[in-house]
């Protein structure tokens, strides 16, 4: 793992991806203590005033401080992000692994239905599930979290399936190991790479979906600061105060386009053999 | 291309839309909404409400009803609205045509923009403009369609007064304005698709213009337009249609935002209506349209795709 590191580092992609991340870091740690003033306090003679030195990202039509906003919104939306998709990640990863496992008609039927739930396009099943659960960050993480396990469980089984043909594997099944302790102990481990590589990307997904529950007011609630409810309030002001809007904007694009390149510069460091 | 091929393919599609019927109508089950109440009003009295159920088959066990939906879908009977008591099929229909379109613009849009950008960057390669590609396509796959919406919208229709912002206007109406409201919804619907697209054809494109063959061309003397258009675009072009064909769950995706933002009456809109007004004929039904219409578009690329690599394989 620490060569793994040693080697993101040495990527353009891993490095800017790392500073941007530590810059996520910082904000969602520290977000509070940094915010210059308080996210939710408003000030009415400052309403729509332009960025500048009282307020470097400007305010909005609440006199609200964007830039406290977003800090506080980085807390609200890349936690919640990065959890739901390495939670849906495992469970789609133990499903690919146990699909290659048992193989033949098993894997066939499983692959085939992975396959049909991926019909349905990702914003869709979570808006479903978010009517059907309720709206609120929650269940919209919940929401994100089942529609991430498919695709990642279509990505383990390929990666699986070579496994299944290491040697390593078939002593195990030789040695008469039940096929819980081979799929959890033997196979996953070796295919975590891929899989947190593919999941890496997918948080970028997380990112852009939450904040799309949110914008169509499925996801986070007022007053909250998260990014996609922000931008959703702040339409109905965009003549006037843009910026309102495009703060938040360049907020998604900066950690989704964080974890597009931290995957990117994952894969570089971890298959040094894909070379593109 | 095999017929047992063929048939499998559409088995596969078949079986695609049983899981997803299945899926779909078991989490609408679960909706906390009486379709009952939802009809007659809160006020209604227990009696009515009851007889109301029992019309509409809601004591029926799940399976049962999911039974009757199922083979009522079969014949072409998606259900009665509960928002409008109008057919539901019929509008969905309607509606997926609008959408369609707004996706073949989206579509012709990305071949105009992404397979140039793709060249452009693979014959440049490591200058200037092979990372004004690069970073084109990072920004395509890290912005919401919600977000590069909205900033079409500032910068093109409010600012620069360009274009129309919102509205739908039927091409049988009027096919200047018609194109004119459409470019900017299928400008957004194409951006994640614009990305991958000038990825894959930069990738491939290196790879053909380091091949033998591409050498030869060059070698006998062919001018270098026609070494670009004869062999390396049409290439490059081959994952494209592999790249669009995973991207449509995307697309359908996208398109449910921009419809919602850009006020299209398209399939996308009739759904997030539908969710908000717990609708849930017109809530399976769309979900079901949309499902099949990405298992249709997959199949039709995956035989294309067949017939194009046969071709060259026997050329």
């Amino acid at each position: 793992m620490n060569d793994a590191v040693h080697r993101l580092v040495h990527t353009p992609q891993g490095v800017l991806g790392l500073v941007l991340l530590a810059v996520l870091a910082l904000a969602c740690l520290l977000g509070g203590v940094l915010a210059p003033y308080p996210p939710e306090a408003m000030d009415f003679t400052a309403r729509f005033v332009a960025p500048g030195a009282r307020h470097w990202f400007g305010a909005d039509q609440l006199g609200r401080d964007v830039l406290s906003r977003l800090l506080m919104g980085a807390r609200a939306t890349v936690p919640l992000a990065v959890l739901a998709t390495f939670a849906g990640a495992t469970v789609g990863a133990c499903i690919g692994t146990l699909s290659a496992y048992l193989g033949g008609r098993w894997d066939e039927a499983i692959t085939r239905t992975i396959d049909a739930v991926m019909a349905i396009p990702h914003l869709l099943l979570a808006l479903i599930l978010v009517s059907t659960l309720g709206k609120g960050s929650a269940n919209a993480a919940l929401a994100i979290g089942i529609s991430v396990a498919p695709s990642l469980a279509r990505v383990t089984r390929s990666v699986a399936l070579a496994a299944r043909q290491q040697d390593y594997v078939k002593a195990a099944i030789a040695r008469g190991e039940g096929g819980a302790w081979i799929v959890l102990r033997e196979m996953l481990p070796n295919v975590a790479a891929p899989v947190i590589i593919e999941a890496t990307i997918r948080v970028a997904f997380a990112v852009m979906l939450f904040a799309t529950l949110s914008f169509l007011g499925l996801g986070a609630q007022p007053p909250a600061s998260e990014w996609g409810l922000m931008i959703s309030e702040a339409r109905r002001y965009m003549h006037q105060a843009p910026w309102v809007l495009v703060a938040p904007a360049l907020a998604i694009a900066m950690t989704a386009i964080c974890f597009n390149l931290l995957g990117d510069g994952l894969r570089d460091a971890l298959n040094p053999r894909d070379e593109r | 291309m095999s017929s047992a091929w063929l048939l499998r393919r559409l088995l596969t599609v078949v079986y695609t839309l049983l899981v997803v019927s299945i899926l779909v109508f078991g989490l609408t089950q679960i909706l906390p909404a009486d379709a009952a109440v939802s009809l007659l009003g809160e006020n209604a009295t227990p009696a009515a409400l009851a007889s109301l159920r029992q019309k509409l088959g809601l004591n029926d066990p799940v399976w049962l009803q999911y039974w009757h939906w199922l083979s009522a879908l079969l014949q072409g009977d998606f259900g009665t609205s509960m928002r409008t008591s109008q057919p539901v099929g019929p509008a969905m229909f309607t509606a997926l045509g609008r959408s369609l379109m707004l996706g073949g613009a989206a579509l012709v849009l990305t071949l105009i923009i992404g397979v140039p950008l793709g060249m452009w960057a693979a014959l440049r390669r490591g200058t200037m403009a092979d990372l004004f590609a690069g970073l084109v396509s990072y920004l395509g796959v890290s912005l919401p369609e919600f977000v590069t919406a909205t900033l079409l919208l500032i910068v093109v229709a409010d600012r620069l007064q360009l274009l129309p912002a919102t509205g739908y206007v039927a091409p049988s109406e009027d096919l200047g304005e018609s194109v004119r409201h459409l470019i900017l919804p299928a400008l957004t619907v194409s951006v994640i698709m614009v990305a991958h697209v000038s990825r894959m054809v930069r990738s491939e494109t290196i790879d053909v213009l380091n091949s033998d063959y591409v050498r030869a061309a060059r070698l006998k003397g062919l001018p270098s337009r026609t070494v670009l258009l004869r062999h390396v675009l049409r290439n490059a072009l081959l994952p494209t249609i592999t790249i669009v064909a995973l991207d449509v769950g995307y697309v359908l995706g996208g398109i449910i935002v921009v419809e919602e933002i850009f006020a299209i009456p398209g399939i996308g809109r009739q759904l997030i209506v539908a969710i908000t007004s717990r609708d849930l004929p017109s809530i399976q039904a769309g979900a079901v349209i949309m499902a099949a219409t990405y298992a249709v578009v997959n199949t039709v690329a995956d035989i294309a795709y067949a017939l194009i690599d046969r071709r060259i394989r026997y050329e």
